[in-house]
């Protein structure tokens, strides 16, 4: 079958394109790039893109699937969805499922349950042995079964001598260590440390909770040898401390969550749960280190930091309820109108962070808009106004403090692995 | 006739000023049906009150029990303790259920710091916050502003220092808001692990001396240390303690002869205060739960009385 996308901006920075044109897919590869008189071909199905924005798949690297354990939050097919309807033709899962991602099998198990999907589904694997911390998990055997990455998110890696082992150690196959960033003993709060914590009295946790574990990653980083990536960076000294380890050449990348360059602790005064989340949100001067963090290169990414969790877990107590917002079916809309339309970021490097980067910390092939490669393509509006409606969700789960927020820009449609998701269903093409 | 603001209690965060005079003045009257010898009224006859205490509580509890009767409401308690979700049924069905038996008000304690604020969300019942997590409770700040009135006769003007581990205080915050109202100066005083961060900027004065603390000020407001919870990891010892920040007969003497020292209770002595001290301020400290009562009548008169 043949597909035929009319009118695109083709956009990609790591090949250095940026053109008008049309692309024909046959049988899911790149045929043809260019103006394409549609008289001339037989059998096609063809898509007026006017304008609109092409860029390579983006690609999530911090989602929770929460299967194997959790299927009434989110499975993988369920996620997968959600991250098709975000934009998304990929993601990172992350280890702290039930059981952990610390054995061949249940790498195997959820590359399998991913795997008609359009979405490509990476998981990351466990560091220590079920996530406890005490003793590495089998890096190597993770590695060949399909394993991208390791990390013991949720929490950080418990001693710093683990994690010199697990740096060394992963040394071998190239892969990143991802840090969860919260020293242990300074952890255990619901919010952030501020003014807004002690007018509130919900009990909190100290950015330095944060730097400290990105200062041990980094030193120890630099150290081994080995590469440390600094998931959902939320702190100012953390920003700073990352970019201080860059200028010296250390092998150190980080990501940031659309909720962290976007909402503050002051969100928290109404008390709803679904603005908990670890890292909790932080003040106004963090938000914005984090914006300048990712305008000049210090953060490299932005991931969602997708956690599903179920109503009555999110209806708690506030100091009981689970940490977590889902947020694969957002970020596009918050990163566009937050950073593109307010001309903090340009396109490029929107599309660097979201795509190209989070592929290139986990060692995976970028695609590239080309004839004879792999149809791998986003395609963005990135001037459709629309209101989050947390109803509409692809996900399992609805824990959003997004919902109603008005933003601009949107995926029009998904195309990876011979499929199509366009007008909210997914086509075999 | 004037009436509150609000139809709940949730804190004194920017209660304004109308109100609280209001509460002190109408707390006054029902101080005096306290001292006749029939010390009902029938104000709420036909209301229903609902205790909901999910953390342990005697004498707060006591309290609203007994202004509930005085104003001859009708009354059932519910008493549980920790996370809802580990009993299966969670706090918003629980409350729902117990609401559709038709509950006019809620006095609420909860270890978690917003729920009164939640309640308000899922019940229709008018709210009181008796204490949530380390974030405000009213009524305790209520009555001491009205015990504090009534010796001194006045809050304009009054310097009050609150003694002890303020972070982990609902009773600080709560005091801190409502005095600040009435135009009293606000200040702390305790080790520095026991001052929430950056609390200066709620235009708090920070103590870490006891001594200039109670030579610059004309009431200080002494909290409980809690021994059995949070103390252990934030000072070295009880008796470290009592040697730097405990009020004894020698200080007062020293500093302050005129201080007016309260309590909210129960006191800890030998740490907080010393023995000595308990006893010469036993009488403002049992009148405070005398107030304490009175306070909470007037509360719940006002708001089950307010005509929407």
């Amino acid at each position: 079958m043949q597909v035929l996308l009319k009118g695109l901006r083709l956009l990609n920075p790591d090949q250095g394109l940026d053109k008008k044109a049309d692309i024909l897919i046959s049988n899911g590869i790149i045929e043809k790039i260019g103006s394409i008189d549609t008289s001339e071909i037989k059998d096609v199905k063809e898509y007026n893109f006017e304008g609109k924005l092409c860029v390579p798949g983006l690609y999530d690297m911090h989602v929770h699937f929460r299967e194997p354990g959790q299927e009434d939050k989110e499975t993988v097919v369920s996620g997968s969805n959600s991250a098709a309807a975000g934009g998304f033709t990929g993601v990172a899962c992350m280890p702290n499922t039930n059981p952990a991602i610390d054995s061949a099998e249940v790498v195997k198990f959820i590359i399998d349950r991913g795997r008609d999907h359009l979405v490509d589904i990476d998981p990351i694997g466990a560091v220590s042995k079920g996530r406890k911390g005490e003793g590495l998990a089998p890096m190597l055997e993770l590695y060949d079964a399909g394993a991208v990455g390791f990390s013991d998110d949720g929490t950080a890696v418990k001693t710093s001598a683990l994690l010199r082992r697990a740096l060394e150690y992963s040394k071998m196959i190239d892969a990143p260590i991802i840090e969860h960033c919260e020293d242990e003993s300074l952890a255990g709060g619901s919010m952030n440390e501020s003014i807004v914590s002690t007018q509130l009295g919900l009990p909190s946790i100290p950015t330095v909770a944060e730097d400290l574990i990105v200062m041990r990653g980094i030193l120890l980083a630099e150290y081994t040898g080995g590469k440390i990536h600094v998931a959902h960076i939320s702190s100012k000294r953390s920003v700073e401390l990352v970019r201080d380890a860059k200028k010296r050449g250390i092998e150190v990348t980080a990501e940031a969550a659309p909720h962290h360059f976007t909402l503050t602790d002051e969100c928290i005064k109404a008390f709803d749960p679904n603005y908990k989340m670890n890292p909790p949100l932080r003040e106004q001067k963090d938000v914005d280190a984090i914006i300048e963090g990712l305008q000049d290169g210090t953060i490299d990414c932005i991931a969602s930091d997708h956690a599903p969790h179920n109503i009555e877990e999110k209806e708690m107590e506030f100091i009981y309820a689970p940490n977590g917002i889902i947020g694969l079916e957002t970020q596009l809309g918050i990163t566009l109108s937050e950073l593109y339309h307010t001309k903090k970021l340009t396109i490029e490097q929107i599309v660097e962070k979201l795509s190209i980067n989070p592929r290139k910390v986990l060692n995976l092939e970028v695609p590239q808009i080309a004839v004879g490669e792999t149809a791998n393509l986003t395609i963005i509006d990135t001037e459709k106004e629309w209101e989050v409606d947390i109803k509409s969700f692809k996900s399992r789960s609805i824990n959003s403090p997004f919902g109603g927020r008005k933003l601009k820009g949107k995926s029009l449609s998904v195309i990876n692995s011979l499929q199509m998701f366009v007008d909210g269903e997914f086509h075999s093409i | 006739m004037s009436s509150l603001s609000s139809r709940h209690l949730l804190g004194l965060y920017e209660v304004p000023k109308e109100d609280v005079q209001l509460i002190l003045d109408t707390a006054k009257t029902f101080r005096e049906v306290l001292e006749r010898p029939i010390k009902k009224v029938p104000t709420l006859q036909g209301k229903t009150i609902l205790n909901l205490f999910y953390e342990n509580s005697t004498r707060t509890r006591l309290s609203f029990e007994l202004a509930e009767k005085r104003l001859s409401a009708d009354t059932m308690n519910f008493t549980k303790s920790g996370s809802s979700a580990s009993k299966g049924e969670s706090f918003k069905d629980t409350v729902q259920n117990i609401e559709a038996m038709k509950v006019d008000m809620i006095i609420v304690r909860h270890e978690s710091a917003g729920i009164p604020k939640y309640l308000t969300q899922i019940s229709d019942a008018n709210i009181i916050n008796a204490g949530d997590g380390r974030h405000e409770h009213p009524t305790q700040a209520l009555l001491d502003m009205y015990s504090i009135r009534e010796k001194t006769g006045k809050l304009e003007g009054l310097k009050v220092c609150i003694v002890g581990d303020i972070g982990h205080s609902r009773v600080a915050l709560s005091n801190i808001y409502g005095l600040q109202t009435m135009g009293a100066e606000v200040s702390v005083c305790g080790p520095s692990t026991m001052i929430p961060w950056q609390l200066e900027s709620l235009g708090v004065k920070i103590y870490n001396n006891i001594d200039k603390a109670m030579a610059e000020n004309d009431v200080l407001n002494v909290l409980r240390i809690q021994l059995e919870r949070d103390a252990g990891e934030l000072i070295p010892s009880v008796r470290e303690y009592h040697n730097y920040f405990g009020i004894t007969t020698e200080r007062i003497a020293k500093n302050n002869p005129d201080i007016l020292i309260m309590h909210p209770g129960p006191i800890n002595r030998g740490v907080e205060l010393s023995s000595e001290v308990a006893d010469g301020t036993s009488q403002i400290i049992l009148n405070q739960v005398t107030n304490g009562v009175a306070i909470r009548m007037a509360v719940l008169y006002l708001l089950g009385t307010k005509t929407e």
